[in-house]
C-alpha cells in the first residue's frame, strides 16, 4: 500500500468515529427536542397520536401558542415551577451544608481512611435508586421506625404523620442527592494545600477569617458543580415527590409525568417540558463552561 | 480535640448514619416474618422464596439484564469513540455542538429525557414504521444515549491524564494511526472502558423513569416492577429484592477495593 492511499485509510477511519457518535447523538438527543417543540405548538385531540398536525390538510401552517398561555395564566402551573424551584433550592443549600463539612472531614483525614470515605460515599451509586427512596418508606410510616423511636423515647405520645408531606419529599431528596454534592466538593477540597491556613492563622487571621478568605474560595468551583449536580436533576425529580410525597404536593415533574402519561395531553405535557427546560438552560450551561474550563486545567 | 475537629467529626458520624441507617433497616426488615412490613414478626427467610417464585419479577429482571448488557456495551463503544474524538482529534466543525450534546444527557432531568425519546419514536414510525412495538429495542437506544455519555467523560478524562508520549513514540517508529489506536491507545484505556460499562449497566439496571416512558404494554422493567408494587407501599418481598442487591453490590464494591488497594501496594 503507499503511503498516500494509507493516510486516505486513516482519514476514513477518523471520519468514522467522528461521525458515529455524532449522528447518534443527533438523532436520539437533539431531534427530540425539535419534536417536543412542535407538538407543544399543536393542539391535544383524541386520535393517534393524540395531536393536531403542524401542517393541516391545504398545507397551510397550523401553530397556536395556547398550551404556553394557559402556562403562563395558570396559576396552579405558575405555583408548581415555584414550589419546584423552592424545593429543589432547599434540597441544594441543604446538602451544601451537610456536604462541605462532610467532604472537608473526608479530605482532612488519613489517607487509608479517607478511601474507605470515599468508598462509602459512592456505594449508594451502585445500589438502586428506586430501592433508596423505597427504604424511607419504612422508615416514615405511621407504625414505621421513627415514629416507634421517638413514642419509645417518650418524645411523642402518638404517632405524626411523616409520609406523604413536603418533608418528606425534602429528606428523600437530600439522601438521594448528598453524594452529588460531596464528591465534586471533596475534588477541590483536596487539592488545597492546608499550609495556607496555617499561614493565615500563624499571620493573624481568625479561624472564621482564614475560612472565608482561604478555604471557601479555593472550593468554589466544587461548591458550584456541585449545587448544579444537585439542583438540576432535582428539578425535575418525579420518583421521590410520588413515592414521598402527598397528592398535595405538586412539583413539576410529577405534574409532567402525570399530564403525559395519564392525562395524555401531549401538547400540554411538551410545553411544560419546554418551560422547564428554559429555566434549566442557565444551569446546565453553567455547568458545561466548568466541565470545559476543568479540563483545560486538568491538561 | 478541639471544637472544629468534634464539629467536623459529628457531621461525619451524622451524614454516614444518614446514608446507612435506611438501607441497613431494609436488610433487617427483610427477614420479618410479618406480612405487615413495619411491625416484627419474628425471624424468617420466606420472603426470599416467595422472591424466587415470582414470575413477574424474574422475567422483569430478564429483560432488565438483556437491555442492560446490550446498552451498556453500545454505550462502550459509541463513548468511546467520543471520548476518543474529545481528547485526541483537536478542533473539526462543529465540535463545540459535539461537546455539548455529550454533557447534556447527563445531566438533563429524566422526564425531559424520556418525554423526547417517546415523541421521537412515535414520530419515527409514523414516518417509517419503525419501531413497530415499543418495548426492549427503544428502551435499549434511550439508556445507551444517556449511559454514552458517561463513558465519554471517563475515557476522555483517562486520556487527558495519560501522556501522549507512547502514542507519539509509536507514530515516530512508523505506525499507522490507525494502528496506533489499536494497539497503545485503546490497551491503555481498557480500565476506563470496563468502568464506563460497568457505570452504564448499572444506569440502565437503575432506570425506572425513562423506560417508564419509551417501553410499551407488556413489557415491564424489573424498576418499572418494583415502582408499581411500592406505589402502593412497604412490600416485603420488595425489602428481600432490596436486599439481595445492596448485598451484590457490597460484596462487588469491596472486592474491587481490596483488589485495587493490593494492586497499588504491589
Amino acid at each position: 500500500m503507499t503511503n498516500l492511499a494509507s493516510r486516505h485509510k486513516d482519514e476514513i477511519w477518523r471520519r468514522v468515529a467522528i461521525v458515529t457518535p455524532y449522528l447518534w447523538l443527533l438523532v436520539f438527543f437533539l431531534a427530540p427536542f425539535a419534536i417536543i417543540l412542535k407538538i407543544s405548538l399543536a393542539d391535544p385531540v383524541i386520535a393517534q397520536p393524540p395531536f393536531t398536525p403542524t401542517f393541516d390538510k391545504q398545507g397551510g401552517l397550523s401553530v397556536s401558542v395556547d398550551n404556553f398561555r394557559f402556562l403562563l395564566t395558570d396559576k396552579l402551573y405558575a405555583i408548581t415551577y415555584l414550589r419546584s424551584v423552592l424545593m429543589a433550592g432547599a434540597t441544594t443549600v441543604f446538602c451544601l451544608s451537610l456536604g462541605f463539612a462532610m467532604a472537608y472531614g473526608i479530605a482532612r483525614s488519613k489517607p487509608s481512611t479517607r478511601n474507605l470515605l470515599l468508598l462509602l460515599i459512592v456505594l449508594p451509586f451502585w445500589i438502586s435508586f428506586l430501592l433508596r427512596v423505597y427504604a424511607w418508606m419504612g422508615l416514615m410510616n405511621t407504625y414505621g421506625v421513627i415514629n416507634n423511636v421517638l413514642m419509645w423515647l417518650g418524645a411523642i405520645d402518638k404517632p405524626v404523620r411523616l409520609m406523604y408531606t413536603d418533608f418528606a419529599v425534602f429528606v428523600g431528596m437530600v439522601y438521594s442527592y448528598l453524594p452529588f454534592m460531596i464528591l465534586p466538593l471533596y475534588a477541590s477540597l483536596e487539592r488545597m494545600d492546608m499550609n495556607l491556613i496555617e499561614a493565615a492563622q500563624d499571620l493573624g487571621a481568625s479561624r472564621a477569617r482564614a475560612f472565608w478568605d482561604i478555604t471557601w474560595p479555593l472550593a468554589r468551583p466544587g461548591v458550584i458543580a456541585g449545587c448544579l449536580l444537585v439542583f438540576i436533576p432535582a428539578m425535575g425529580e418525579y420518583v421521590i415527590p410520588y413515592l414521598l410525597g402527598g397528592p398535595e404536593s405538586l412539583l413539576i415533574g410529577r405534574v409532567l409525568f402525570d399530564e403525559f402519561l395519564v392525562n395524555r395531553d401531549w401538547p400540554l405535557a411538551s410545553a411544560v417540558a419546554i418551560v422547564l427546560l428554559l429555566l434549566l438552560v442557565v444551569p446546565i450551561a453553567l455547568l458545561q463552561r466548568y466541565r470545559v474550563r476543568d479540563q483545560e486545567t486538568a491538561a | 480535640m478541639n471544637r472544629q475537629s468534634r464539629f467536623i467529626m459529628s457531621m461525619l458520624v451524622f451524614g454516614y448514619s444518614f446514608l446507612f441507617v435506611p438501607l441497613i433497616l431494609v436488610v433487617v426488615y427483610s427477614f420479618n416474618d410479618s406480612s405487615i412490613a413495619t411491625i416484627w414478626g419474628g425471624f424468617s427467610t420466606r420472603w426470599y422464596g416467595e422472591l424466587f417464585r415470582n414470575e413477574q419479577i424474574l422475567s422483569a429482571a430478564y429483560l432488565s439484564l438483556r437491555i442492560a448488557i446490550t446498552s451498556a456495551t453500545a454505550a462502550t463503544v459509541l463513548g468511546t469513540m467520543a471520548g476518543l474524538v474529545l481528547a485526541r482529534f483537536g478542533r473539526f466543525k462543529g465540535r463545540t455542538l459535539f461537546s455539548g450534546m455529550i454533557t447534556a444527557p447527563m445531566v438533563m432531568p429524566e422526564v425531559i429525557t424520556g418525554l423526547s425519546l417517546l415523541l421521537l419514536f412515535v414520530t419515527l414510525q409514523q414516518l417509517t414504521g419503525w419501531p413497530g412495538q415499543r418495548g426492549f429495542s427503544t428502551i435499549a437506544i434511550a439508556h445507551t444515549t444517556f449511559s454514552m455519555a458517561y463513558v465519554a467523560i471517563i475515557v476522555q478524562s483517562r486520556l487527558i491524564a495519560m501522556d501522549e508520549s507512547l502514542e507519539e513514540a509509536a507514530m515516530d517508529l512508523g505506525g499507522k494511526p490507525l494502528q496506533v489506536v489499536f494497539d497503545i491507545t485503546l490497551p491503555l484505556i481498557a480500565p476506563a472502558m470496563i468502568a464506563g460499562w460497568l457505570l452504564s449497566f448499572t444506569l440502565s439496571l437503575d432506570d425506572l423513569v425513562i423506560a417508564s416512558f419509551v417501553s410499551g404494554p407488556g413489557s415491564s422493567t424489573l424498576p418499572m416492577y418494583i415502582f408499581s408494587k411500592v406505589k402502593l407501599g412497604v412490600s416485603p418481598d420488595i425489602n428481600a429484592l432490596a436486599t439481595l442487591i445492596i448485598v451484590v453490590v457490597s460484596l462487588g464494591v469491596a472486592i474491587a477495593w481490596i483488589v485495587a488497594r493490593k494492586s497499588t501496594k504491589a
